[in-house]
């Protein structure tokens, strides 16, 4: 195979290389469908924790920023004005 | 390297030549105005090896490990998954199982291999035992085989697949061959004597074949005596305990074969496990043998008996014979030396790592060998001085009670051999040793360059190839016999758990095509399996990479 590779066929290689080191290339079909069900739930789950925590944990994490520029900023902006 | 006029008796003269210049050169250098001459123990490392002694045993990248223990895991819990649908009937079960009066009984077979075989051996199963339906030439035939059910039972659909490129078989001079005229003695001795001995050789089974066969092979090898036995792993399990008992101690390679270890445990005599090929961890277990004596008592030792091979075959690598027979000589220890797969294989007329090193026969004690491997037929010797060899004749379990080989067979193993030294008239037994040496180097050096993770010397014909990865065990095999080549892949526990391999045996009987057909298809298979974990290899844009490759010397 050259180097080269579309993307289409490169994410099937990556398939591929993800079927050989887990193992699920040797299981039976059923094993298949409930192994990746799992890693897909897993997947969503973290996705879905990640939208949920991540978000909040921005925004209060610039607030407790504003709470320390605030002070000197208000200051600094009635000065030049 | 060899001047075909200077072979006599099918031995080459140069290298005590060699040996000698070698010796002289090193011997004396100045130090603080001091000459160290050349003492009988002083001899330094560097003047023991006579060419490079390159040996690799590359590391592969972390994340190998990582995800093969990942593969591992899930494997082990789809196991237990199985195993408790199986439990609880919900899944049919195909294995042999008590009778229904014995289920109250301790079962009979219970622990985490027969787990391992039951879980992940099995879902593998299809890429072993395949049967063949013809002679393990550098081509055979393999009878198509297909599963049901997932390779609980097979069935073979009739057909049959020609042609396959053997990589498999231990063929290494190529003396597997129907050929009608290389085979005539071997017709003529069938014709003469059958197939059957029907005796062992204390009673009625010692024929003339045998006593000519053991003659040649003392010459062959430059010993006293020799003596030939039915059964290569019986010539080991079953000579080793006439030659070591109680009291006595062995001292055997990490990585020694079964039959080996099997003979060493049978004799009763105490085992200590040196590190594979490490001459400081010999050394150690030696010093502490002699100056500690045996456990409780602290008697002397009876003897101690070194247990090496000549090329191991799960690695690839060559034993570091000269160091070892240094180390024999001054702690006073004998030396086992199993040439089962280096005999025929290496050195410069074929006799193996004894010649290969360019050392005496005498420096070894117990020569052992096959003729499994480069000869083409089956059975095994154990050559030495003539008291050795006389003892052995009527100690050896193997000698009393098993049957003795039969005459055909011995024909063929003296066809061979005196093809090999030269006796036959023609040179095709040189011509076949060098044609294996040049397969080797070339096959070696393709499959370092293309990126992949070889262990061994470089002069061995055993390849091994490193997959890691349980998955790629398989895909390895099936697509490579897709390709129409034939592979031994090994895993778990043949080697260790992490390290499975696909072991290649370069043949002599391998023409330049059939290695380029396989060097291709495994290029093309190493890009689609990402197998060419070697940091060091020359890639195949050599304008971009100044590296040079990296040689381990010892």
């Amino acid at each position: 195979m050259d180097v080269k590779r579309s993307t289409p066929s490169y994410l099937y290689w990556l398939f591929c290389q993800f079927e050989l080191i887990t193992c699920s290339y040797l299981m039976e079909p059923w094993e298949k469908v409930l192994f990746y069900s799992f890693n897909l739930a897993m997947a969503g789950l973290l996705l879905y924790t990640a939208y949920v925590c991540v978000a909040f944990h921005l925004s209060s994490a610039f607030q407790l920023l504003w709470s320390f520029l605030g002070s000197p900023w208000e200051n600094a902006l009635s000065v030049v004005k | 390297m060899a001047n075909p006029s200077a072979v006599c008796n099918g031995h080459l003269h140069h290298h005590h030549h060699q040996k000698q210049n070698n010796l002289l050169k090193s011997g004396i250098s100045k130090k603080n105005g001091i000459t160290k001459g050349m003492t009988k123990n002083g001899v330094s490392n560097g003047t023991l090896y006579k060419k490079t002694f390159i040996e690799h045993f590359e590391q592969a990248p972390m994340y190998v490990a990582v995800f093969t223990f990942v593969g591992f895991a899930v494997g082990t819990i789809f196991g237990y998954l199985r195993d408790f649908m199986r439990a609880w009937g919900l899944e049919k079960r195909n294995i042999a199982a008590e009778r229904e009066q014995q289920k109250d009984f301790v079962p009979l077979y219970q622990d985490f291999e027969n787990f391992y075989t039951r879980n992940l051996y099995l879902r593998i199963r299809d890429n072993w035992n395949r049967p063949i339906c013809s002679v393990p030439g550098p081509q055979f035939d393999l009878m198509e085989r297909v599963t049901d059910d997932y390779n609980w039972t097979f069935r073979f659909t009739g057909r049959t697949i020609k042609n396959v490129i053997n990589m498999g078989s231990y063929n290494y001079l190529g003396f597997a061959e129907t050929d009608v005229n290389a085979l005539k003695t071997v017709t003529i001795e069938l014709e003469k004597y059958g197939t059957g001995v029907c005796s062992t050789r204390q009673e009625m089974g010692t024929l003339d074949k045998h006593v000519e066969l053991e003659k040649l092979v003392a010459k062959f090898l430059g010993v006293e005596d020799a003596m030939v036995f039915g059964m290569g792993f019986a010539t080991n399990s079953m000579n080793i305990p006439a030659l070591v008992g109680k009291g006595c101690l062995i001292l055997s390679d990490e990585l020694n074969h079964t039959s080996l270890v099997l003979g060493a445990r049978l004799s009763g005599a105490t085992i200590r496990i040196f590190k594979h090929n490490n001459m400081q961890s010999l050394e150690t277990l030696l010093r502490d043998a002699i100056v500690y004596g045996q456990p409780r008592t602290h008697r002397a030792w009876r003897k101690i008996v070194i247990l090496v091979e000549g090329i191991y075959s799960m690695e690839g690598s060559i034993v570091r014979l000269p160091e070892i027979v240094s180390l024999k000589n001054k702690y006073k220890a004998y030396l086992y030396l199993d040439e089962a797969h280096s005999i025929g294989a290496v050195g410069a007329t074929g006799r193996g790592v004894v010649e290969y090193f360019g050392m005496s026969p005498d420096d070894v004690d117990v020569l052992m060998g096959t003729f499994t491997k480069s000869f083409g037929a089956a059975g095994g010797y154990i050559a030495g001085r003539k008291d050795l060899v006389d003892f052995l004749r009527t100690h050896s379990h193997s000698a009393v009670y098993a049957t003795s080989m039969c005459p055909t067979i011995a024909e063929q193993i003296i066809r061979a051999m005196k093809c090999l030294m030269g006796l036959d008239g023609t040179a095709q037994g040189l011509q076949r040793v060098r044609q294996l040496e040049k397969n080797t180097r070339y096959f070696r050096r393709k499959l370092h360059e293309m990126g992949f993770i070889i262990y061994g010397n470089d002069d061995s014909p055993v390849v091994p190839l490193l997959l890691y990865m349980p998955g790629k065990i398989a895909a390895f095999a099936r697509r490579m016999l897709e390709k129409n080549i034939g592979v031994v892949v090994v895993g778990f526990p043949a080697t260790p758990i992490t390290e499975s391999r696909a072991r290649f045996c370069v043949s002599a009987a391998h023409t330049r095509e059939m290695l380029d057909t396989v060097l291709n298809a495994l290029d093309e298979l190493g890009d689609f399996l990402h197998l060419k974990y070697s940091r060091y290899s020359k890639s195949s844009h050599p304008e971009l990479y100044e590296e040079s490759r990296l040689e381990l010397e010892d």
